[in-house]
């Protein structure tokens, strides 16, 4: 494949970096990355994958534009309220990349689809709000061997992890079960300052653009923790757990669960 | 100077930044190790910024040279992957 004359503009900055180069940005357009979620991370994620010339974005969301959501989710906008999430993304992202294809799926993820969603698809980003989807996507990509690159946000905090199955630790090797629902916060205490979906979004992006290249070192066995109030960023070791139930060397967990606790989603 | 086989030349007279180094770039990623590029381009600035990024990729400059009064003839050999 030969880039066209608007393809070395469009991605000339990418093509004069050293880790990038033609090379690297022929596997950004071959690539095909799956986002769990259309809003506040899967907004910004998909965002700039986009704009990087990731050929094959695939989306999952069930909801539809509303007002409350346009304080962070900046791939929609007023003209988009009501629309279902995943047709304004594709609008946005398309827009912004006539050379990217957004295949966009209004459902709800379950353990019924995912398999057969993500199998196709090189990266899964989970850019989920609730602890039920993100355990099911942490098991579903150990069982399909998928790198995942997992954000989570709540007020002023953040997290990312990058999670090679077979390689480095899951999400199980972190937080065995999840939490009981009473643990969570409630819907009332559950606010996030819009811009920080914009760090954590970025934050995985890149995380995905790095595995594409294979440059560079991701958030293998490691949390990275954000925090907007301090600015601070930690990082947290995560051994993998030999005896982790769903990547360890005994699993006990072989099937896929839809888990469903009442929880507040964000 | 030693004499040098140059295994491909190109032309990006009218081009300016950074389309110069953008196609200087491609050409010498298509290239085996060892091989020798040859460039010729009218942009003063690519002339001294060309040779420079190719250092920092880890290629060999083997000339820069002002060939007439608008051209510029830089001459390349590929090390680095
Ligand atoms: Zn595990």
């Amino acid at each position: 494949m030969e880039f066209t004359e608007d393809q070395l503009q469009r991605y000339s900055r990418h093509i004069i970096l050293p880790e990038v180069g033609g090379k690297g940005q022929k596997k950004l357009l071959n690539a095909k990355v799956f986002i769990i979620g259309a809003g506040g991370l899967g907004c910004p994620v998909g965002y700039y994958l986009a704009a990087a010339g990731v050929g094959t974005i695939g989306m999952i969301d069930n909801d539809t534009v509303e007002l409350s959501n346009l304080q962070r989710q900046i791939a929609h906008s007023t003209r988009t309220l009501g629309m279902p999430k995943i047709d304004s993304a594709k609008n946005t992202f398309e827009a912004l990349n006539p050379d990217v294809k957004v295949v966009g799926i209004k459902e709800r993820i379950s353990k019924d689809n995912i398999k057969d969603l993500i199998k196709c698809y090189d990266v899964v980003v989970d850019g989920s709000d609730n602890f039920p989807t993100r355990y099911l996507v942490n098991d579903a990509c150990v069982m399909l061997k998928k790198p995942l690159v997992s954000g989570a946000i709540l007020r002023f905090e953040g997290q990312v992890t990058t999670i090679l199955p077979g390689d480095g630790h899951c999400y199980r090797c972190l937080f065995e079960e999840m939490p009981p629902a009473g643990l969570v916060p409630s819907c009332q205490e559950a606010g996030v300052i819009g811009a920080i979906t914009g760090v954590v979004g970025s934050l995985q992006a890149l995380e995905v653009v790095k595995l594409i290249l294979g440059k560079g070192e991701v958030l293998k066995n490691t949390l990275l923790i954000y925090d907007a109030l301090r600015t601070t960023f930690r990082r947290v070791k995560i051994p993998k757990n030999p005896d982790c139930p769903v990547c360890g060397s005994k699993p006990t967990i072989t099937e896929l669960q839809d888990y469903d606790a009442g929880y507040c989603r964000l | 100077m030693e004499e040098v086989k140059v295994s491909k030349s190109i032309n990006i007279k009218g081009l300016v930044c950074p389309y110069t180094f953008v196609k200087a770039k491609l050409a010498i990623e298509e290239m085996e190790l060892g091989e020798v590029l040859e460039i010729l381009l009218d942009y003063e600035e690519a002339s001294r910024s060309i040779p420079k990024s190719m250092e920092d990729h880890g290629q060999k400059v083997l000339k820069v040279e002002k060939i007439n009064d608008t051209d510029w003839q830089l001459v390349i050999r590929k090390e680095k992957e």
